[in-house]
């Protein structure tokens, strides 16, 4: 896979094994949140961490960048101990990360090209011709080349995902987080953005952590999945597998999120239906939107995703 | 229940004062970390001049015309206010110098802090309560930018420059405030006025009382800054962090001044 951008890291790893490992997280604050949480994420694999409102996703994510510090157990970023790091061990690890807020968190009193160049100054020794033109590449990757010079203000809530993804990728890291990446986002907007997280992760070929609890954008960018449910996770493996899995929580998260499911299956008839695209696509340029559905393979239809849910 | 767990009953009953308190305490404490932490950052170059010129103009520079009408009416009132008892004890001349000291050691670098205490202070609170509120800090955190250098010492050393500034400034109107009223009331030059400034005012008079508002400068960035920094709760966290960087960074000026004013007059004793 040939990766667009080839610029020089400050600080890179090139060691081989599984890029973080979790073991036996545990972390409370009034009251326990994570109980024994564990998972390993592989170079280039999608993982999606589904589970309901307040079970402890996002914390997870906090944990692996260090902005939280577990009560019990480890994380290792490519077999390094970060959960016990300084400050500047967590700077070096977190070079090699990306993060997508759930509110993109976009500096607002810069432009987005500042937004991204403030990245690139931090983490590369380009000069400013080549940082513009990463810059340039990153945003037309999310299909806002036009935004470059316009303040986050300025965009939509599905614009505002995009430049935060294009931030996340310009630094070239090896792992992206997303944190609810579609939530807050209408169904078309939200399709559009799982779907932008596929393509940067063919093109890319970097791990990714989809913190979500949306089952139909779990199906269509990731792997593998993991269902936190009470501090625990009550289902680790291939997303496909996620309906035989006999847990009773499972089964009435899967069973809410079908009707969701149909919700959305409507809206989208409605709208091809009517043959003229919604304001939102218009405003961002969407391409080839695609019903939720397992992440296909290149040529493969999302027919199976029906199955899965249905 | 174990013998060494603590049931309700055990709490003191006057629970409230006591959260009180303790609040009173983990501030103080976490300011005291939050300082050291400026010193740690002072001794890693390279600092953010950018930044911390683009923070001038947003506290130093915004506040300018606020410091000139405050240094004035300081001048004005002082004036107006010391000149019957003046002139009851023969003391008339010494106005200009009466005021130029009173202003000089205490009105204009108290109360230019504690009024950029409200103004740069709170300001400081919400910008960075906002940044928290909306996970800009700690998108700064993951990305390895170090938000603390750049969004606390940039702002902490601006307000540390910018207040002997602005309080210099404030010192130098307020004696044309005073002039202005002394021209009025007995028709003295301009050039008499200054004279007679020049000739009561010593060293000792201007240069503690300019000092003394770097450390308010600190103290108005520092409480700011922490009190933005650790907002919690969203966007009523915001508005909380805003009120409290305001009134403690005031509270603190003037119990500091009391210190500053005991080591002035040892150092240089009447």
């Amino acid at each position: 896979m040939i990766h667009p951008f080839h610029h020089q890291k400050k600080n890179g790893t090139n060691e081989e094994g599984p890029l973080v490992r979790i073991e036996h997280l545990a972390i409370a604050f009034e009251k326990p949140v994570l109980r024994d949480v564990s998972l390993d994420i592989h170079k280039g694999e999608t993982v999606a961490v589904l589970g309901k409102s307040g079970s402890g996703k996002s914390v997870l994510l906090k944990l692996i960048v260090g902005l939280l510090v577990p009560d019990a157990g480890k994380i290792f970023y490519r077999d390094k101990e970060i959960t016990s790091m300084d400050e500047f061990g967590l700077m070096e690890v977190r070079s090699n990360m990306g993060f997508l807020f759930q509110g993109a968190a976009l500096f607002d009193s810069m432009t987005i090209g500042q937004n991204l160049d403030l990245f690139l100054v931090k983490h590369t020794d380009l000069e400013a011709p080549e940082r513009e033109k990463k810059i340039s590449e990153a945003l037309e990757m999310v299909q806002l080349k036009d935004a470059i010079d316009k303040m986050p203000s300025d965009l939509s809530g599905g614009m505002k995902k995009r430049a935060g993804l294009a931030r996340a990728i310009v630094i070239e890291p090896e792992l992206i987080l997303y944190d609810e990446p579609t939530t807050g986002l209408d169904p078309l907007t939200a399709s559009s953005i799982a779907e932008l997280i596929v393509t940067l992760q063919q093109r890319l070929g970097v791990a990714s952590l989809v913190v979500t609890h949306d089952l139909p954008t779990a199906f269509t960018v990731s792997d593998r999945a993991m269902m936190l449910n009470d501090g625990y996770a009550v289902f680790e493996g291939e997303i496909e597998k996620l309906q035989h899995s006999g847990d009773e929580f499972l089964l009435e998260y899967l069973a809410a999120s079908r009707l969701d499911r149909e919700r959305h299956d409507k809206l989208v008839q409605i709208h091809e239906g009517e043959q003229h695209p919604a304001p939102e696509q218009n405003q961002e340029q969407n391409g080839n939107r695609q019903p939720a559905g397992p992440k296909p393979e290149h040529g493969q239809s999302h027919e199976t995703d029906k199955k899965v849910l249905t | 229940m174990a013998n060494d767990e603590l049931s309700e009953k055990d709490l003191p009953e006057d629970v409230p004062a006591v959260k009180r308190w303790t609040s009173g305490l983990v501030l103080l404490g976490g300011l005291w970390l939050f300082s050291m932490r400026f010193l740690k950052t002072l001794a890693r170059p390279p600092y953010e001049f950018k930044e911390i010129v683009r923070q001038l103009n947003a506290i130093g520079f915004r506040s300018l015309s606020l410091v000139i009408v405050v240094g004035i009416v300081i001048g004005a009132v002082l004036t107006m206010q010391s000149r019957p008892t003046m002139i009851k004890f023969g003391a008339e001349a010494y106005i200009p110098v009466m005021v130029a000291i009173s202003s000089m050691r205490e009105l204009s670098p108290v109360l230019i802090s504690v009024i950029l205490a409200g103004r740069v202070g709170a300001g400081i609170g919400a910008e960075l309560g906002s940044m928290r509120a909306t996970e800009q800090i700690d998108a700064m955190d993951v990305a390895a930018l170090d938000p603390y250098k750049l969004l606390v010492f940039t702002r902490v050393m601006a307000c540390m420059i910018a207040l002997p500034l602005l309080t210099i400034i404030a010192d130098l109107v307020s004696l044309v405030g005073s002039w202005f009223v002394e021209r009025i009331e007995s028709g003295m030059a301009l050039s008499h006025f200054i004279q007679t400034v020049i000739n009561g005012v010593e060293f000792s008079d201007y240069l503690p009382g300019i000092a003394k508002t770097v450390f308010f400068g600190f103290v108005i960035g520092i409480v700011g800054c922490y009190e933005g920094y650790n907002s919690t709760g969203g966007t009523e966290g915001v508005g909380r962090s805003a009120t409290d960087a305001a009134v403690t960074s005031s509270l603190l000026i003037i119990l500091l001044d009391v210190v500053f004013v005991k080591v002035t007059l040892m150092l240089w004793p009447y």
